[in-house]
């Protein structure tokens, strides 16, 4: 039953993956990329006892960012843009790329042993709490914390930087260079 | 130990997070509008986080959940960074095709 449901859950999920590929519209994108991230939190929460990860999950990903694409998707009136596609060529060498990735990656695992990976049961399913996560964040981890904290505040300042307009200088249309 | 990995082995997991970072890798590769791009980046982002938890809960050990974070951290201050980016290369040339960046070079 619940070999059963992981198995039918990792399947809606890469399909929902293969369609942010695939799909023409980049809000149908947006929209099937949100299903693809709230299937990765289902996984977390239901199969892998992480339920705190998976909220998290849910609310910075499907909550945060994707909402941030979809405005500037909106912003730049983009839905009803027709996208210009790649040659033939390129899409077919693309794919054979990627599955030769994926092939390289499926003979790798197969040649190793996860199964002996080691794994010490000395708690028992209760490592994806609230309170063990807080304890080793903020004992371990605290200065990569702080770090983060710098992170946010220089991709802020560099966000507002990039995308403030300069005063004066007026765009007209498509101007790319002057030589 | 977690119920699920009594039933389903560890390679499973490995093997559905392999496919969906090699899905992000074709979609960087074929597409050529720069937000999907950066949607197939965060793509593979949470293939690899996907990875860290389930091993993470195999092993029982909660460091590579906290590295999930971090991770996450990292995701969103690189899409508000890159989000302006392209917002700037909109404004400029009126496009979010990729190929237009090939002035670059000159």
């Amino acid at each position: 039953m619940l070999a059963s449901s992981f198995y039918f859950l990792a399947f809606i999920t890469i399909f929902f993956a293969i369609m942010v590929v695939l799909s023409k519209n980049p809000v149908h994108s947006v929209l099937y990329l949100v299903l693809t991230f709230f299937g990765i939190s289902g996984n977390y929460i239901f199969f892998l006892d992480a339920p705190f990860i998976g909220m998290v999950n849910i609310i910075v990903y499907a909550g945060a960012i994707m909402v941030l694409f979809l405005y500037v998707i909106m912003i730049m009136n983009l839905n009803a843009q027709i996208e210009p596609k790649k040659s033939n060529l390129f899409r077919i060498s693309g794919a054979i790329t990627g599955g030769a990735l994926l092939l390289i990656l499926t003979a790798v695992i197969r040649q190793s042993d996860l199964a002996g990976a080691g794994n010490n049961m000395i708690n028992h399913g209760n490592i994806g709490t609230i309170k063990l996560l807080g304890m080793v964040l903020y004992t371990d981890y605290i200065l990569p914390f702080e770090v983060a904290s710098i992170l946010f505040l220089v991709a802020m300042v560099g966000a507002v930087v990039l995308g403030r307009r300069e005063e004066g200088k007026i765009t007209i249309g498509n101007i790319p260079y002057q030589k | 130990m977690s119920q699920i990995f009594q039933t389903v082995p560890i390679a499973h997991f490995v093997y559905f997070c392999s496919v969906l970072f090699c899905i992000g890798v074709v979609g960087v590769i074929t597409r050529r509008n720069a937000i999907i791009i950066f949607m197939s980046v965060e793509l593979m982002l949470n293939a690899v986080n996907l990875l860290l938890v389930s091993f993470s809960t195999y092993r029982q050990d909660p460091a590579g959940q906290i590295f999930v974070f971090f991770i996450m951290a990292v995701a969103a201050a690189e899409v508000a960074a890159g989000l302006a980016i392209i917002t700037m290369i909109y404004r400029n040339t009126h496009s979010v095709d990729i190929n237009e960046l090939s002035r670059l070079k000159n």
